[in-house]
């Protein structure tokens, strides 16, 4: 009687993992980044990589944001496929001349003679108790930025699938992982993971016909919680986790609200210049004639991520989320 | 070779003989002043101490006390869920407390986020400096009351700031020196580089002081550099470097004292790197026995400045044992003090989010501060729910 070992897994044992696969299979992946060797990374996903794999494989960096990704840029030159860590969002901007000067236009410039392979892993997002600097939902910056790829997993299975394929890609991509959802579990077997989707896939979490919520990464918690809620109120909400902010799948989103007529979008971004805008904007585009109400988003106020005493006054939460059902015009229905 | 040297005399404009050596090249700088000694300075055990002022040595040895006292009250505070984080100066309040000491009233400090206890030896109040991580607001007070720039998180970036406003200073014609302070691994960002450039260039009247703690997080100082030391890079900006022992609280004074001396003067930007280390975890929230050895703390806490500089000023007579217990008691009542302050729950209000983003609200957060207050009216209307 074998049966295959499933038992709870976080997000972070699932990171791990996936960079551990990658390696093992893919000699030309290197891991650079602080704090990544010895102490495994602050949030331990590069926990053991350097004993098995050895310092030349991953590598603790001077600390520098700026140097790591654009001696990545070298190494992917040369034909390494560099997985590079940023220690937090904020953290990662003194890299910008790097990842929006060279890692995104490398491809374009050359006509596709220097595709650079590059993985930046970035935990971003807020609800940790953070003090400034370690909470910033910072896609909006990367998603404006035409050459990157921008995917956040929200899921234990989608950690590890997406960050295969984000290694796998020859284009660079953005990782963003929730970091507030690093130890959220689930029954998942590192043997048997599930099999590795191509990047660019939204995905329905939750079957409803009242209206879509449409999400990523961190919010998507709250969604599933919200849509729970909204059972009491008579809403049958379906959700719709993203995954991959670029490339969008226009597909599986319009796809959904053309079923049920109406959309909020949530996250965690600020409201204005953020990613819902596009979003609604895109749906609207294509789905203007199924559409009862106004696309709607509950979204980060446009602030200054907050303290620690206050971000739970920012942060959109369930009853955001029920607010912005119950304004979805159902009068008009009755 | 006959057939080259015709062909050089067919270049146009070619001299009609040989190509010339360049004009005589020489250093813009003669680089031998600017070197750092071989060896950290060190004053305690010299005839250094016998020359100092008495009062300046039990300043700071009460400066030292209390420092120390405030360190632990800090790290207790974290595990009582008071503060969010605390990154502790433990075993480094020798070049904290200097760094306090030597700044005149007019001068500017840019402390780190490790750096409260410079803040504080400067006159802040200890609630003041550690809001940021209690995590109410994100700096405690008011920049310009003493002359103190936020503590800033974002490695060696407040460096340019300090050169940008010691230069405004000489601008306007104001006798004023901003002192820097960064960490051994924030010498690697591309801001410190640039920093040390600018103050070099305008010959601004400004003091980087780098405390080398060994480690930056997890990794050490070997990773980060293969200069002979951090003092060592001042030379390639044309600035000089200075070695000091950062655990000898009377030569990091000195040390800086003679940089300020230099800035007042017109003469420039001076890198001081005091070697100490971080005797505590990089914060409450970090395991450091993943990557060093107790041995290696064991020994540098037999370097401990307190204990230095007590030893010193007793063998010397400058203190007696109602010294050292005034010192004690003086910190024992500033911590509990510390304590109770931090235990009562400070008062927010979540409106303040909204209100200092502009000068001028937009309509934008005029309309989103209205929703969070209804938001507020309608839980509080509900009764003791939490807003989710
Ligand atoms: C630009 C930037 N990158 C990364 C970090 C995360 N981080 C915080 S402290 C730290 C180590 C700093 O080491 P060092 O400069 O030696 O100062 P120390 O903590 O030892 O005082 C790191 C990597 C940061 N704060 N800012
Ligand atoms: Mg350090």
């Amino acid at each position: 009687m074998t049966t295959v070992a499933v038992k709870p897994a976080t997000m972070a044992q699932a990171l791990q993992r996936a960079l551990r696969d990658a390696m093992a299979e893919d000699p030309s992946v290197h891991v650079l980044g602080e704090d990544v060797g010895t102490l495994g990374g602050v949030f331990r996903i590069t926990d053991g990589l350097a004993a098995e794999f050895g310092d030349d494989r991953c590598t603790d960096t001077p600390l520098a944001e700026a140097g790591i990704l654009g001696t990545a840029v070298g190494m992917a030159m040369y034909g390494l496929r560099p997985v590079v860590e940023m220690q937090f969002d904020a953290f990662a901007y003194p890299s910008f001349e790097q990842l929006i000067s060279h890692v995104a236009k490398m491809r374009n410039r050359t006509r596709g003679a220097m595709p650079l392979p590059i993985t930046v892993r970035v935990p971003y997002g807020g609800g940790i108790g953070g003090v400034e600097h370690h909470s910033d939902s910072s896609e909006a910056y990367y998603m404006a930025t035409p050459g990157l790829h921008v995917v956040t997993p929200a899921t234990v299975d989608d950690a590890y699938g997406l960050l295969r394929a984000a290694i796998a890609s020859d284009d660079p991509v953005v990782f963003l992982e929730p970091k507030r959802l690093y130890w959220s579990k689930a029954s998942w077997s590192p043997d048997d993971p599930a099999p590795v989707e191509p990047i660019g896939r939204a995905v329905v979490r939750r079957r409803g016909n009242s209206a879509t919520l449409i999400t990523y990464g961190p919010s998507l918690p709250v969604c599933l919680e919200a849509a729970e809620a909204a059972r009491a109120e008579g809403w049958d909400l379906e959700v719709v986790d993203l995954r991959s902010l670029v490339p969008f799948d226009d597909a599986t989103v319009a796809d959904s609200v053309r079923r049920t007529g109406r959309a909020v979008v949530v996250h965690e971004s600020t409201g204005f210049g953020g990613p819902g805008g596009e979003i609604a904007a895109r749906v609207t585009e294509r789905c203007f004639h199924h559409l009862e109400a106004p696309v709607l988003r509950v979204a980060g106020f446009d602030i200054p991520y907050p303290p620690p005493m206050l971000e739970r006054h920012h942060l959109p939460g369930v009853d955001r989320v029920l607010d912005a059902v119950a304004r979805l015009q159902w009068e008009a229905e009755s | 070779m006959k057939k080259s040297s015709t062909s050089v005399q067919e270049l146009p404009g070619a001299a009609a003989d040989r190509p010339v050596p360049p004009p005589a090249w020489q250093p813009r700088t003669d680089p031998a002043p600017l070197l750092p000694d071989p060896a950290p300075y060190r004053a305690l055990g010299t005839d250094a101490v016998a020359a100092a002022d008495p009062g300046l040595l039990l300043r700071l040895y009460g400066e030292l006390v209390r420092g120390r006292r405030y360190n632990a009250q800090a790290t207790a505070l974290t595990k009582q869920g008071r503060l969010a984080v605390y990154p502790s100066s433990t075993g480094q309040e020798a070049c904290e407390v200097a760094a306090a000491l030597v700044l005149r009233e007019q001068d500017w400090l840019f402390p780190s986020y490790r750096d409260t206890l410079a803040a504080v030896a400067r006159g802040l109040d200890p609630v003041q400096a550690l809001t940021l991580l209690r995590g109410d607001w994100h700096t405690g007070y008011d920049p310009y009351e003493h002359r103190i720039a936020p503590l800033s998180t974002p490695l060696a970036t407040q460096l340019p700031h300090a050169v940008g406003l010691a230069h405004a200073a000489r601008l306007k014609g104001d006798d004023v020196v901003a002192l820097a302070m960064v960490g051994d691994g924030g010498t690697s960002e591309g801001d410190f580089h640039e920093a040390l450039n600018f103050a070099a260039v305008w010959q601004a009247p400004v003091v980087f002081l780098v405390q080398n703690n060994g480690f930056a997080i997890s990794v050490p100082l070997a990773k980060q550099t293969a200069a002979p030391s951090l003092a060592h890079k001042a030379v390639g900006y044309g600035m000089p470097g200075r070695l000091v022992d950062g655990n000898d609280a009377l030569a990091v004074y000195t040390v800086l004292r003679d940089a300020f001396t230099r800035a007042v003067r017109g003469e420039g930007p001076t890198l001081i790197e005091a070697v100490t280390y971080r005797i505590e975890a990089h914060t409450n929230a970090d395991d450091a026995t993943r990557y060093r050895s107790g041995g290696e703390v064991e020994t540098w806490r037999a370097h401990d400045p307190i204990r230095l500089l007590e030893h010193e000023l007793t063998e010397r007579g400058i203190l007696d044992e109602d010294g050292v217990r005034e010192a004690a008691e003086a910190a024992e009542t500033m911590a509990a003090r510390l304590r109770d302050r931090m235990n009562a729950e400070p008062v927010l209000d979540p409106m303040d989010l909204f209100t200092h983003v502009y000068a001028d609200q937009t309509s934008q957060l005029r309309e989103q501060a209205e929703q969070l207050r209804a938001e507020l009216a309608a839980a509080a209307g509900e009764g003791p729910g939490e807003v989710r």
